[in-house]
């Protein structure tokens, strides 16, 4: 999709504007997060096997060649094929070639982030081949020529009433805005296109090494038609999905759900291993693994190691200030959220995506959630640091980070001033103790009122305290 | 050529060349051992624990349960079930235990054995687990059990033997490998409750794109 992470300000105003979307986000946060709490209420051993979970994807990018190079063999030992990628292009090509072979016209497809990634299906279909997207967010989508703004409930940004016009306009079927009449509509459609399709595309959220399998994870049932009615089923994925066995995706499994909807358990858990069997009545007859790497494989090693971890659950999108006020469009490209702004700048470098690590309040929510435990926040300010290095940050930033630090390197100013300041501002503020309008702070006081410092400063209540002996 | 610049970045970012034989041999053996992470303990009950958290798990994601007292139970009750929602079809899975009943109790509907197609109302297929910890069935591809049958008709009905119900999914992995030593089988099936979404203005709906409705015979321990 095209970037537009370099507008994320302007996105975002946009967007605080958007009547609807405001109504979705508000709706949004009554949703996946109090089902996440409720799903972890009836599982005491969260917490435990978030640690695990933290551990064990440890262990996997300290040996991630040896697994990716065991999974491998046990892809081809079961007849399949693993195509490794570098960059997006190459799996773009990899897939057209595929899709060539077996003289496919249409492919019906699962949904997958990494394909988005890539621009998959713009790709496909320049080159004569017709993508469909079965997912129903992602179908939603695909008709009105709009993108994911959440990884795991795409449409999340639109209302009933978008879809009904938007089924309307291209199933040529009386209007209706019962969601169940427009889901029966969509799955009468769409069965033609997964009878019909030549090949199918799916993702995976884990690839297990132990048997050479891909598993998917979905609600809706569309990914197993996906992978099961076409002749050539094609998993495309990215190289920090491998895990040893079974027993360690179960893990995952178990972490997964809660997590992103909050269910015990995704309705379907499917594991593909290879392609159909000699006496198997139905099944893919060609089974094919394109391995993205797309710039994960310099991320071990660097500071930004951890968000290989990542499964993608969306928890913390889910629970973020930032995203939950400005929705996953105002981020500009693929991965929204915290998770986002720190892969997006590795992606699509941080030039362009500078804003995305700095829209956030440090507020700490996304690591308390991550079911992997990654220090998000931490990795958003590497990002930061990169920036500033880097001359991209607005010289009224520069200046300002600069002003600070001249002031913070020398203490004893640094206290009169701020004892000075507080001393002003509570003067200001006059008995009420908060103020209306504050010079260089509208963008909180245009919202809120700004309360006064009230008695001493830190520093003066602890020298204090200390010479007090407490 | 991707591939040797793709794990020489690992291998580069891991500060290593190649692994050495010892650390290949190391994943290599914690693979083949593949043990257990942490297992809740709400999985490790006995049997009738197990069976009744299965029961609340299963009805808790929407599948509809009914009691079976022998095998010989079953095509009547898929008849009932059948006749109830005006079916006049049924296609079904081709298993052992399947294929020695007597199916005369369907009068009218039509039993066919064979992979599933668009318009199929109802399929009828084997379980071999069911994990109690979720509510979870477990079911895999063979000849006599195609998997469109479990996706393709809008109802699908499952046989589960109580004998059959397991505590963990890790219980149901260790079921799969005894059944099938030599390779694992094409596809593996977890399905808990029906198919739904919730991706038209955030309402959850059952029955997208697989069944929209689960049936489950609980056959009873003899």
């Amino acid at each position: 999709m095209q970037i537009k992470s370099p507008n994320f300000k302007e996105n975002a105003r946009i967007a605080l504007h958007n009547v609807e979307l405001q109504e979705a986000l508000g709706q949004f946060k009554y949703g996946f997060p109090v089902n996440r709490a409720n799903a972890i209420k009836r599982l005491p051993e969260f917490d435990d096997l978030r640690d695990e979970a933290r551990d064990l994807k440890n262990h996997i990018i300290e040996n991630l060649d040896i697994y990716l190079e065991q999974f491998e063999s046990k892809v081809i030992e079961n007849g399949g094929h693993v195509h490794w990628c570098r960059t997006g292009d190459d799996a773009n090509k990899a897939i057209l070639d595929i899709c060539k072979q077996v003289n496919a016209k249409t492919v019906t497809k699962g949904k997958s982030m990494v394909s988005e990634e890539i621009n998959l299906n713009d790709y496909l279909e320049k080159n004569g081949v017709q993508p469909v997207e079965t997912d129903l967010g992602e179908y939603i989508l695909q008709l009105r020529d709009d993108h994911p703004s959440h990884i795991i409930a795409p449409a999340i940004h639109l209302n009933v009433n978008d879809v009904s016009e938007t089924f309307h306009k291209h199933h040529k079927r009386p209007k209706t805005e019962d969601p169940q009449a427009l889901m029966k509509e969509a799955r009468e459609v769409l069965r033609k296109q997964f009878v019909s399709a030549d090949v199918g595309i799916t993702g995976a959220n884990f690839l297990v090494a132990e048997t050479g399998s891909s598993i998917i994870v979905t609600n809706e049932g569309n990914g197993d038609l996906t992978q099961t009615l076409p002749k050539t089923h094609i998993v495309i994925t990215s190289i920090e999905k491998v895990v040893p066995t079974l027993e360690d995706m179960s893990l995952f499994l178990r972490l997964l759900a809660r997590s992103a909807t909050g269910q015990e358990f995704t309705v379907y858990n499917t594991l593909s291993t290879g392609p159909k069997r000699e006496d198997d009545q139905d099944g893919p007859e060609n089974f094919h693994v394109v391995l993205v790497d797309n710039g994960r494989s310099e991320m071990v090693g660097s500071e930004f190691q951890d968000m290989l971890r990542c499964i993608r659950c969306s928890s913390c999108m889910n629970h973020c200030p930032v995203y939950g006020a400005v929705g996953g469009h105002s981020y500009g490209w693929v991965y929204p959220g915290p998770m986002g702004s720190v892969l997006t700048p590795k992606m699509i470098g941080i030039d362009k995506a500078a804003h995305l690590p700095n829209a956030s309040t440090s507020c700490g929510k996304c690591e308390e959630v991550c079911p992997v435990r990654i220090p998000l926040p931490k990795l958003m300010r590497h990002w930061r640091e990169k920036e500033f290095e880097k001359h991209l940050t607005p010289k009224a930033v520069r200046f300002g980070i600069a002003s600070w630090a001249f002031f913070a390197k020398r203490p004893a100013i640094y206290r009169w001033l701020s004892r000075g300041s507080a001393w002003f501002i509570s003067t200001l503020a006059g008995k009420k103790g908060r103020l209306k309008k504050l010079p260089l702070a509208g963008g909180w006081t245009d919202w809120r009122d700004m309360p006064a410092p009230q008695g001493k400063t830190f520093m003066d209540q602890w020298k204090a305290k200390q010479k007090a002996g407490e | 050529m991707s591939r040797a610049e793709i794990l020489g970045n690992i291998r580069q970012g891991l500060g290593r060349q190649e692994a050495t034989a010892e650390q290949r041999d190391k994943a290599l053996a914690r693979i083949a051992a593949h043990k257990a992470t942490i297992i809740p303990k709400r999985s490790q009950l006995d049997r009738k624990g197990q069976i009744e958290l299965f029961r609340e798990m299963a009805s808790g994601a929407a599948a509809e349960l009914i009691d079976l007292n022998e095998l010989a139970e079953l095509p009547s009750a898929v008849s009932t079930w059948l006749k109830q929602h005006d079916f006049k079809s049924l296609v079904s899975a081709s298993d052992a235990c399947l294929n020695e009943l007597d199916w005369s109790p369907l009068g009218d509907i039509q039993r066919e054995q064979r992979i599933a197609q668009s318009g199929d109302v109802a399929s009828l297929t084997t379980s071999m687990a069911g994990i109690a910890e979720t509510g979870t069935l477990m079911l895999y591809s063979r000849p006599e059990s195609p998997t469109t049958l479990n996706f393709l008709p809008d109802c699908h009905l499952v046989l589960l033997k109580e004998s059959d119900i397991v505590g963990s999914y890790e219980d149901a992995w260790n079921l799969v490998r005894q059944n099938n030593p030599k390779q694992m089988p094409r596809t593996v099936n977890m399905i808990t409750g029906p198919s739904r979404s919730a991706d038209i203005g955030q309402k959850l709906q059952m029955g997208a794109h697989g069944p929209c409705v689960l049936v489950i015979f609980i056959l009873k321990d003899g």
